[in-house]
Parts: C-alpha cells; structure tokens; sequence
C-alpha cells in the first residue's frame, strides 16, 4: 500500500495514520512493544483486508465462513475471543475496525478505537 | 466517489402535498400514502426472496434486453438497494436467473471488461456487460450492467486477493460462503456511477476495480465514467433525478407490499410534500444524533436491520449465537435525531427487539424491529424504510428540493 504516514505519541500506544493513493485513511494503534493491536480505517474503497489483518486474516475468513442463523445483509461483526472485525458503510463509504481485546491497555476505550 | 458533492442548505418551506400525507417525520400514529399503478411506479415487495431465507430484504423484476433487440427476459427477486449504484445480475452459472446472453463490455484491446464490486462484507466478481433495461414504464438503453458470475476468468481469486471479503457470486452459498440470496441487485443509491473519477484514472489512485481480462487472467484497467456500472435511474429519458421507496407500516409478517416510485417533483404522484431534506456529505453520509453524541449515518434500503453503535453506547447485548443483530431481553424503545448540514429532524422513536426471538418464526422474513451493532456509526437500513417514504435525490441531479445528492423523509 503506498502511503503518507503520520505518528502520534500515546500514553498507552503509539498511532499510525496512513493514507492510501486511493483515499482511504488507515489507523494502526502501535503498543509500547511494538505489537499493532488494532487497526480502524474509513475512506471511499475499502482497504485490503488481507494486508490489515495479517496472521489473523486466516482466523476471520474461518469464521465468515461459519453459518450462524439467519444472515445479516449489510454491515458485519466477527467477534471471537482473541479477536474482532467490524465492518460497516455502503457503496462509496466504507469504515471498520478490528483489534485483539486481550491486547487493547486497559486505559483506553474501545470506542476511541475508529 | 462523488463528484462535485455540495454541502448546501435544505430546501424547506413550501408544502406541495396533495397526494403525499403530511407526517414527513414518521411518527406511529400516521400511515404513509403508497403510489398506486403509473408508468414511473414499480411494485416491490418484501418477503422471503428467490433462495426462501432473506430477512428484511426488499425486491423488485426488471425487464433486461439485449441491447436494440427484442431478445429480453424478465427477472424477478431482485433487491432493491439505495445504498449501491448500478444492476447486477446473478448469472444461472451461480444459481441465478440470468441466462440472456448479454454482450461483454470490452476494452480497446478487444478483451471483456471484469469488475470486483465491493460491498461491505463481500464482493460480487463478474463481466461487465451492456443492456436496455425497462422498470415500469422508464427504460435505460445501453447500460452498463454487472453479470455476476464467479466462473468468470479468474476475477473471483483477483477481487478476493484485492480485498479480502467474502465472495457472494451464487445464490444459495457454498463452501460455508453466503449466498447473495437475490437474482440481482438493482443499485438506486444517491450516486450515479459505482466508482466515479478514480477508477478512470491510471496508477496507484486506482481503486482497483475494473480489470482487462485476457482470457483467464484479470489485470487492473482504466474505466471511464460512462462506460462504469452505474444506477439505472440516472439513465432514464424521464423521472431521473432519484427514487422514492414507499412501504407501508407493518408488524413482524411474512410479506409486504410497496412501491418503488421513478423521479422527484416530476410528477403529480412523486412530490417532495412536506419531507425534510438531508444533504449527502462528500462521504456519502449525514449524521446522527443519539444520546448527546453525533455520529456519521447513510440511509441504506439494502442493509436488513437498524445497524447502529455497540452494546455499550445503546445498552443493547449482541445475540449470543450472532454478533451481527442485538438480542434485548425485551423489546426496547429508543429515538435518535438525523440531522445534515441546515436541516434537523425531529427525533424519531424506533423499536428494537430480539433477533433470536423474531428469527423462530420460521415463517417471518418482514421484521421492523430488527437492530445490530455498528461501531461508531448509524445505518437507517430497511427497518427505518416501514410506514415512511424515504426520498434518495441523485448527485448532480436538480430537484425541488435542491439538487442531489440527497435523502429525504
């Protein structure tokens, strides 16, 4: 992805905002370790999903995959124990976020993660 | 994207209903009036669609020809989506109804033109293709339509490597993928083509979704906004500056009936009366207030519940057995305020019940209570669309309530 970066000093994190060539801004949340804990993005097209999930892509395409009851059309959560996705917006439109909860510090809100 | 958005003020004042009822903000008291038979109505109805699952899904039949030709065919459970641009057809090589031979779209090299169309949690992969089209009494000639159809080259593999969503390119599902569950998806958003400027160009900017596919492999192309897929609406010789999506008030059902109506203000049955206009930000968007707190929001007939915020904002709890909808102990009253750049509405009061329970009716497919999470964000998908008729004016396109892009209600 080629990109324009931008890093803001936390108290718990570090944030890297990336703009992609086509206009979508990504959020990387950086923890004092190094390790990326959560990502959010929004913009026009959506991101790739491969590249923003990384080893835990193979973890959210399986359970895509699970049947679970009437489907939902639209907007979609993946909520597993050692990691979420959530993907929202339509046509032109799109954000989401997905981050590891056992790895968000325990001072920051999930909602500041967006 | 959209092009040349304009923030600008609600047109507000004058009251031309004569034929609309004047409970613009939808209160439950009030019933809306839907369009009866006219050449710019089309029927649509919500039920449980061509694959017998869909929930909240809202459907229509278009009439789709090969271009200057009488070799038509009529296909029927299509959705009816305001939150894409663009028809869509599933081919019957997914399960779908299409088996007119549509002609390929191609490039200057003579090779057919693929798209990889991204919606939020999946994509449809499949040839570009070029049809007249008639909807009602409004017709669109030469329009660039997708065939999905995921045997297509190997566009299926490009769009999943580009994005990483699911594939939806047949009807019923497969491999433990979901089903697109529809014949087709007739895109009536508030945009006019499904890409805009960015696909048109060359190099890093490009979104990467129409490809030049020499034989079986697909690589990224340059497309022009004329020859894109883009909402059928646009196109048409009359009633073309947007839709109005027209269902009755209704409890939890099996079926319901309404109207798709062609056109704004063009027309003694398509009056902007006393609704309110919400101009569409260049992110496609307005805004919602709930709570004290202002979050983006987009009006969306094609998503199949309220999807909005999370758990802890709304007192909500997910479903235990699907993350996607909200399962409330008992059903629960809440009101939130749409709001855009000079217009506020007042707030509307909707209900959320619980997803578990509504879906063990087997025989249910109408659900105006359904809600899920949606972090950060308000979707008004079908749910908000009962007992009130929802206006999507077109970018670009002048109105009497301005000029589009807008929604209205």
């Amino acid at each position: 992805m080629q990109a324009r970066v931008q890093s803001t000093q936390h108290s718990a994190y570090t944030l890297h905002e990336l703009q992609s060539a086509t206009g979508t801004i990504v959020r990387e949340y950086v923890s004092p370790a190094g390790t990326v804990f959560a990502v959010a993005w929004k913009g026009p097209y959506p991101p790739n999903l491969h590249e923003l999930l990384g080893s835990q892509y193979a973890q959210y395409e399986q359970a895509m995959k699970m049947p679970s009851g009437r489907a939902s059309h639209g907007p979609a959560t993946i909520r597993l124990p050692n990691l979420v996705v959530q993907l929202s917006g339509h046509m032109g439109d799109y954000s989401g976020r997905a981050y590891l909860p056992d790895k968000v510090p325990s001072s920051m809100s999930l909602e500041s993660i967006r | 994207m959209t092009n040349g958005t304009k923030f600008r003020a609600a047109a507000l004042g004058a009251s031309l209903a004569v034929f609309l009822s004047a409970c613009g903000g939808g209160s439950s008291s009030h019933q809306n009036t839907i369009a009866t038979s006219a050449s710019n109505v089309q029927t649509i109805t919500v039920n449980s669609g061509p694959a017998g699952d869909y929930a909240n899904g809202v459907f229509t039949s278009v009439t789709v020809c090969v271009p200057s030709s009488s070799n038509c065919q009529v296909i029927d459970g299509i959705l009816v989506d305001t939150g894409s641009y663009g028809l869509r057809l599933l081919s019957s090589t997914g399960g779908g109804a299409l088996t007119l031979p549509l002609p390929h779209q191609t490039g200057s090299d003579g090779n057919p033109i693929g798209e990889c169309a991204p919606f939020v949690s999946a994509f449809t992969s499949g040839p570009v293709a070029t049809a007249d089209i008639t909807i009602s009494g409004e017709k669109a000639s030469a329009l660039p339509v997708q065939v999905i159809d995921g045997t297509f080259a190997n566009l299926a593999d490009v769009c999943q490597a580009a994005f990483g969503t699911q594939e939806q390119d047949t009807l019923t599902g497969q491999n433990g993928q979901g089903g697109l569950s529809a014949n087709g998806i007739l895109g009536v958003g508030p945009l006019v083509q499904d890409c805009g400027s960015q696909c048109a160009q060359t190099g890093s900017s490009n979104p990467g979704l129409y490809y030049d596919c020499a034989g079986a492999t697909c690589t990224v192309t340059s497309e022009g906004l004329s020859q894109q897929v883009q909402n059928p609406v646009a196109s048409f010789a009359t009633d073309n500056n947007g839709v109005i999506v027209e269902l009755p008030q209704t409890s939890t059902a099996s079926s319901v009936a309404g109207s798709l109506v062609f056109g704004i203000g063009t027309q003694s049955n398509n009056a902007l009366g006393s609704a309110t206009v919400f101009p569409i930000n260049s992110n496609v968007e307005f805004s919602t207030g709930f709570k004290g707190q202002t979050y983006p929001a987009f009006v969306d007939s094609g998503s199949n519940a309220l999807f909005f915020l999370d758990s802890t904002s709304t007192s909500l709890p997910e479903c235990s057995d699907n993350a996607n909808f909200y399962c409330p102990a008992s059903n629960t009253g809440l009101s939130a305020t749409p709001a855009s750049t000079g217009s506020v509405s007042e707030a509307l009061k909707f209900t959320i019940g619980n997803a578990d329970s509504l879906f063990a009716d087997p025989s249910a497919f109408v659900f105006p209570t359904l809600g899920g999470p949606n972090s950060g964000t308000f979707d008004w998908g079908l749910p908000f669309f009962f007992g009130r008729n929802v206006y999507t004016a077109i970018n670009g396109k002048n109105t009497p309530g301005g000029q589009g892009p807008y929604w209205a209600f």
